[in-house]
């Protein structure tokens, strides 16, 4: 069985992100960038899926100057990956669409029963890369997807898709099929730094080209870009924790709530 | 390309999902503005009863087969794309769940039409839909265009009134023809087992995210909802890390839950958090991130460490 995982590194929220002058684009100069979290539960469940069952993982991102994807690959390599390859060469990520048409010139020269990402990523404002990808290639998709499970003929994949209220659906899927994925049945294993470091000096990246369609663009053209007022309708309690505290006892009690219980 | 607002109707159960007649209200007025219907699109089995409750459409269009018994991504995309290919509607909306993302992208894809995901408004600006959209967790709003004037938008959960689009409307009913495509096949649904609590039913909910930073500490909230009289809840963090069982889960796929008080304890408040507890009468978050989108949507925030405020209320309670 051959997975292929899609990945991307997105801005890390742990900063704080700010628009540039033109009001159109995040301010991307000092920006750091992270591995997408739901990518990261794809590639956990690929490499659980052929722990269990054998076969080959490769891992595919594009070929993007901002961030660093040499790294994200050679994390890929170190988590268990067993092939890595870089698509296309952009400045900075591409939209959906165009991503997911450079995903899918570059599957012509990978073998692929089960492509795994992410059901999402922060910065997808043009939709989601899996289904995108999956129709170019007339392949079958699922998106939010958990307990994902390979048939016993190996010519099919069982997966959940998740609805609301903690009810999900049941899907038998054939081969070869695109799915994304929402979490993994185990936390993303970890990869020491200096695994990673190493393989960055070591192993051998693959690149190839995103195809005819590599610049195929998401047709939204952006009017303005905003951070929405935060707080703009809460009441900002300030103080120690204690005064914090106070606050928000007595908040609750003019609501007769929290008084008298617990004595 | 006709002034026509097109909804992808959900349904699940035998029961159309609130969801789409928050779509069909939008699509109403839009197809309004711009001269042209509110066309629902239902795909099911034996549905014709369905189509029914979906008065608030100006035409329904019913594609009934036995192979649309259940939802399956690809058979919704078989059916779904020669309807939108031929009737050319201004705008399609679809809900933003797992089938929508299937559905929408799927269309998008396959019609080279653009799509607009996330979306928390749409609006008509000179003829042509304008959709904000939530990015970047909800940290960054987007307002965006088609770039020839016509696409697909996937709205989130909440973003217009349910009331809207429950009308007692006679709509047009068309019927069309189902598209054969069997590779993934429905297997049946699963529905989580009833937990101790139901925190759809409580009146105080203390609820917990990544912020509590190690299971340990989960025991300082349940402490904190014991001396409210609460139930603790929690963001999908800390259900996938088996701290809380997925009963307790509020959220786009946990449990949507409107109690008198909802405490949001290191909730950041992704928007697939925000659609689960928005409807709480009043909402106080205390989060260590000023820019944390809870704040948005909370009556009372606070800028703190919970685990510096929640035992300092607990003790105050129960001092």
């Amino acid at each position: 069985m051959d997975y292929v995982v899609l990945l991307k590194q997105v801005p890390d929220l742990a900063e704080e992100l700010e628009i540039d002058d033109s009001g159109l684009d995040l301010a991307r100069e000092w920006m750091s960038f992270v591995a997408s979290e739901w990518d990261e539960y794809a590639l956990e469940e690929a490499l659980q899926l052929k722990e269990a069952g054998g076969g080959t993982v490769t891992c595919l991102a594009l070929g993007v100057e901002a961030g660093d994807v040499d790294e994200l690959l050679a994390t890929c390599l170190a988590r268990g990956a067993d092939r890595v390859v870089k698509v296309g060469s952009y400045e900075r990520q591409p939209d959906s669409h165009t991503a997911a048409a450079a995903f899918a010139s570059a599957l012509d020269g990978v073998a692929h029963d089960l492509v795994l990402t992410g059901v999402q990523a922060i910065d997808d404002l043009d939709g989601q890369v899996g289904p995108l990808l999956a129709t170019r290639r007339g392949m079958p998709h699922v998106s939010v997807v958990t307990h994902i499970a390979i048939g016993g003929a190996g010519t099919t994949v069982t997966v959940h898709q998740e609805y609301a209220g903690g009810v999900v659906g049941e899907f038998e899927v054939d081969l070869p099929a695109v799915l994304g994925v929402q979490t993994s049945r185990v936390t993303p294993r970890y990869a020491p730094v200096s695994r990673v470091r190493q393989l960055m000096k070591t192993a051998t990246i693959e690149t190839v080209d995103g195809g005819a369609d590599g610049q195929a663009g998401s047709g939204l053209v952006m009017e303005a870009m905003a951070v929405p007022e935060s707080g703009g309708s809460a009441e900002m309690i300030v103080g120690n924790p204690a005064a914090i505290a106070e606050r928000i006892a007595t908040i609750l009690a003019e609501r007769g709530i929290g008084q008298g219980v617990g004595r | 390309m006709s002034a026509d607002v097109l909804v992808v109707v959900e349904h699940r159960d035998g029961a159309i999902l609130d969801s789409t007649f928050e779509l069909l209200g939008r699509a109403r007025s839009l197809a309004a503005a711009a001269g042209g219907e509110a066309i629902a699109v239902i795909l099911g089995s034996g549905v014709d009863g369905l189509a029914g409750s979906l008065g608030g459409a100006g035409r329904v269009v019913l594609v009934d087969d036995p192979g649309l018994e259940a939802f399956t991504p690809s058979a919704y995309q078989a059916a779904l794309v020669p309807i939108i290919r031929d009737r050319a509607p201004i705008l399609v909306l679809v809900a933003n769940s797992g089938p929508g993302m299937d559905i929408a992208a799927g269309i998008s894809a396959a019609l080279d039409l653009p799509l607009a995901a996330y979306a928390s408004n749409v609006e008509f600006e000179g003829g042509a839909p304008l959709v904000t959209c939530q990015m970047y967790a909800g940290k960054i709003e987007a307002r965006v265009r088609f770039r020839d004037g016509r696409g697909i938008a996937t709205v989130v959960a909440g973003a217009f009134p349910v009331e809207a689009g429950i009308g007692s409307g006679n709509p047009t009913i068309e019927r069309a023809p189902a598209a054969a495509d069997g590779r993934i096949r429905f297997k049946g649904l699963h529905r989580p087992e009833a937990g101790d609590v139901d925190i759809t039913r409580e009146a105080i909910l203390v609820s917990v995210g990544r912020g509590i930073g190690e299971q340990d500490n989960i025991e300082l909230v349940e402490a904190l909802a014991s001396a409210l009289g609460g139930a603790v809840s929690s963001s999908r963090p800390i259900a996938d890390a088996g701290w809380l069982p997925r009963t307790r889960q509020v959220g786009k796929s946990g449990l949507k839950v409107k109690p008198k008080v909802y405490l949001a304890l290191g909730i950041s408040g992704a928007p697939e958090h925000l659609e689960g507890m928005r409807g709480a009468e009043l909402i106080i978050a205390v989060n260590s991130d000023p820019r944390a989108p809870i704040f948005s949507v909370a009556h009372y925030g606070a800028v703190a460490d919970i685990l510096d405020v929640v035992p300092a209320l607990t003790n105050r309670l129960i001092g």
